[in-house]
């Protein structure tokens, strides 16, 4: 019997080293490699004049949300300037984690409590932004904007980044948000892209008496009615006062803001709107614009894409589509060079990463090659300037870029530039607002309530 | 193996790893979020201590009620359909042609994962081409109904597919539950002379009332902390029309950014649960346990 019992301690024994060891090992990898980079510091430090030539390996960890699943060119444009980067440098080894928007935010959250951010990252601006910087997760990189560097950026890109006087992230996108139309159905009810609000509210009429959907929306995602939201009160109130309203130095009871809020129920009561956009996804509502059901869409400049070189969409309908700016109103202080929109993503460096400066070359480099390189490859609108006479571009994507040149404000989304919860009063109150279910003055109320409890903590 | 099982030591050891893991992975975080529960944290920069703020917070909180009396409603209709799955599992287990596969055929949406049920239902419930308003559209209906999008009707367009999704497992449970009831019982009270219906009610229901109160706790606590289909359907709204403990609870921590906040409200839902799981088993404590024999 005595014989028999140990095989099963045995067993129990293995088992649970097993289990304890399987723990133990990664971290014991992991160890050996802060090691290794720790042993590399000094090396990388001196290493920053003369790139190339000291010949001690480092790894930089680089965090993305462009896997080559959903995101194909993006992870191609990455790998390459990944590659080209460690060719240049063959003592350096960048090693790559991909994750999905979604699960890149939950990540970043979890790692950053346990201070484990990797090397370089992705983050976005503003409201997203704030914590990081507070906690001293990131380091500031206007030592890299120096030199000139930040002239390559669209003025007012970089800002977006700032927090206290000091830059805490490169951005690698810009997106404004333009009025996508379908020319076959305009030109059917014989409408021309409206110049002033009350032709955009004409148009609305004409479309919802034929029966066609004005406008696809999908407020599920609730920061789609948003943009709608903030046209109008740029319009209305000039680019000013939601910003004002935000930063505390206004109030968001402002007429003008009231007045917006009114303005988006007037038009939900034109059905200026698909059917029952409170229940759908921004995809779902794009899908009724997508399959030519309704007539114009709000949205960034990241859809341009589907309108000029997407093949997977039919080449009739990307010939069929436009764009108009937002129209002016009239007795309203906006104009309409104003747009809504800001920088996408941007890339961080980690405050207590061991390869620091090495990062912080590479995020240089990343920035300007990805700048050269995206908007041919993957159709997306860098943060950095783009020659478009030496581009060889979609004549919608030269029309864009123009606009972006003489635009006179870019305000920034209103859910990034608020602090995460009050965003989220916002966009609910966003959907209230569209569903009829809150009054103008009392949506401005809610605002008011959350941005002073905000502020006063 | 009686040397073995009588040496205290052993015991310990085989019971060691079990009991290290559910204490790691279940205990520790629940003392854990009972702690940050009692701290204003944002989940990155430095946590301070507010004592029980975040819990009168709670109590104050119109939102958080407004979901909580949504997590009860869900409750209260999956304990209401268990008498379905129970009727269901009654007339599965009498024998009838084709009970096999239509056993089959009820449990298939409890093979689905949650997000693909959602998608389903997602299609079904589309305003302007889903299934559902087509079907009342070629009816007569003028106007078509926003199922996720009207705040009235959201959350009942939401219970819909939930309790679906859970028939396939009660009918499952019911199903053996009845099968296990020995045949000489209920031939038995034929013999006496019992109707179908005086066999169902007074000798199956009662031989099964140990499983069907289990079943109570089980449909009550899942509705409780259920989360899944709401947040992939309509992500708690609109405008919190459809939000419910859990998914109040997910926004708070991780979209607010507000943990200390978000750790106290699970906290609370834990100790709901617990309050209600002792509730009815007090209430369901009936004395007398029926036994086969």
């Amino acid at each position: 019997m005595v014989k028999k019992t140990w095989p099963l301690v045995l067993v129990a024994l293995l088992l649970t080293m097993l289990a304890l060891t399987g723990c133990g090992s990664t971290q014991n990898a992991s160890g050996s490699d802060n090691g290794a980079e720790a042993s590399t510091q000094p090396s990388a430090a001196a290493s920053t004049d003369q790139p190339a030539s000291s010949g001690e390996k480092m790894t930089i960890k680089l965090m993305h949300l462009w896997p080559a699943g959903s995101s194909k060119q993006h992870n191609m444009i990455v790998n390459q300037i990944i590659d080209e980067y460690q060719k240049a440098n063959p003592n350096v080894t960048i090693k790559q984690e991909i994750l999905d928007n979604e699960q890149y935010k939950n990540k970043l959250k979890v790692i950053s409590a346990s201070n484990e951010l990797p090397d370089v990252g992705m983050t976005w601006a503003a409201g997203f932004l704030e914590p990081y910087v507070k906690g001293n997760l990131f380091a500031p990189l206007d030592d890299v904007l120096g030199d000139g560097f930040k002239d390559s950026f669209v003025s007012g890109t970089t800002e977006a980044y700032a927090i206290g006087g000091k830059t805490y992230a490169l951005p690698l996108e810009l997106n404004i948000t333009p009025v996508y139309y379908n020319k076959a159905i305009f030109a059917k009810y014989n409408l021309q892209p409206p110049k002033t609000y009350d032709e955009l509210k004409q148009i609305v009429k004409t479309l919802a008496d034929n029966g066609v959907a004005p406008a696809a929306l999908g407020n599920k995602d609730r920061w789609t009615g948003s943009l709608w939201y903030m046209y109008l009160a740029d319009r209305l109130g000039g680019p000013e006062t939601l910003k004002k309203a935000i930063d505390r130095s206004g109030s968001f009871e402002d007429p003008s803001l009231v007045k917006a809020a009114e303005e988006v129920q007037n038009l939900v009561n034109m059905n200026a709107f698909n059917k029952g956009f409170n229940g759908l996804s921004n995809d779902e509502g794009k899908s009724e614009f997508m399959n030519g059901k309704a007539a114009m869409y709000m949205m960034g400049t990241w859809e341009l894409p589907n309108y000029t070189t997407n093949e997977s969409v039919p080449k009739e309908f990307r010939d069929s589509i436009g764009f108009f700016k937002f129209p002016t109103i009239d007795g309203g202080k906006g104009n309409v060079d104003s747009w809504v929109g800001g920088p996408g993503v941007g890339l961080f460096v980690a405050e207590n990463s061991k390869v620091k400066d090495e990062a912080k070359k590479f995020v240089k480099y990343f920035v300007k090659r990805w700048g050269e390189e995206s908007v041919t490859q993957a159709g997306v609108i860098p943060a950095t300037k783009v020659d478009t006479s030496k581009v060889n571009l979609p004549q919608m994507y030269i029309d864009v870029l123009n606009e972006l040149g003489k635009a006179s404000n870019i305000t920034l989304f209103a859910d990034v530039q608020m602090s995460p919860a009050v965003a989220q009063v916002h966009l609910n109150m966003i959907q209230a607002l569209f569903g009829g279910e809150v009054k103008p003055a009392d949506f401005a109320k809610k605002h008011e309530e959350a941005l002073q409890q905000e502020s006063g903590k | 193996m009686d040397k073995v099982m009588s040496d205290k030591r052993i015991i310990a050891l085989y019971v060691l790893p079990a009991l290290l893991l559910v204490l790691v992975l279940i205990y520790v975080p629940i003392v854990l979020t009972g702690y940050y529960g009692l701290m204003k944290w944002d989940g990155i920069g430095a946590m301070t201590f507010v004592g029980l703020d975040n819990y009168s917070r709670l109590v104050k909180d119109a939102l958080f009620w407004k979901s909580a009396g949504h997590s009860f409603l869900l409750a209260a209709f999956s304990t209401l359909s268990l008498i379905g799955y129970l009727a269901v599992a009654m007339v599965l287990a009498g024998r009838i042609k084709g009970a096999n596969l239509l056993r089959k055929i009820y449990l298939v949406p409890m093979l689905l994962s949650s997000v693909a049920i959602a998608q389903l239902w997602l299609k079904m419930y589309h305003p302007s081409n889903g299934m559902l308003n087509l079907v009342l559209q070629s009816l007569g209906m003028k106007e078509p109904i926003g199922w996720l999008s009207e705040t009235s009707i959201v959350l009942l367009a939401l219970f819909v597919p939930i309790i679906w999704q859970y028939a396939g497992f009660y009918i499952l449970i019911y199903y053996a539950a009845l099968t296990n009831i020995p045949s000489s019982l209920i031939e038995a009270a034929r013999i006496d002379g019992a109707t179908p219906w005086q066999v169902a009610l007074r000798v199956k229901l009662p031989l099964i009332a140990g499983v069907i109160k289990v079943t109570i706790v089980l449909a009550i606590v899942g509705s409780l902390k259920y989360f899944d289909l709401i947040y992939v359907m309509t992500d708690g709204g609109p405008n919190g029309a459809s939000e419910v403990m859990a998914s109040y609870m997910y926004h708070q921590a991780f979209r607010s950014f507000d943990f200390g906040y978000g750790s106290a409200i699970g906290f609370f839902l834990l100790l709901t649960c617990l309050v209600v799981t002792w509730l009815i088993r007090r209430l369901t404590a009936s004395g007398e346990e029926v036994q086969y024999s």
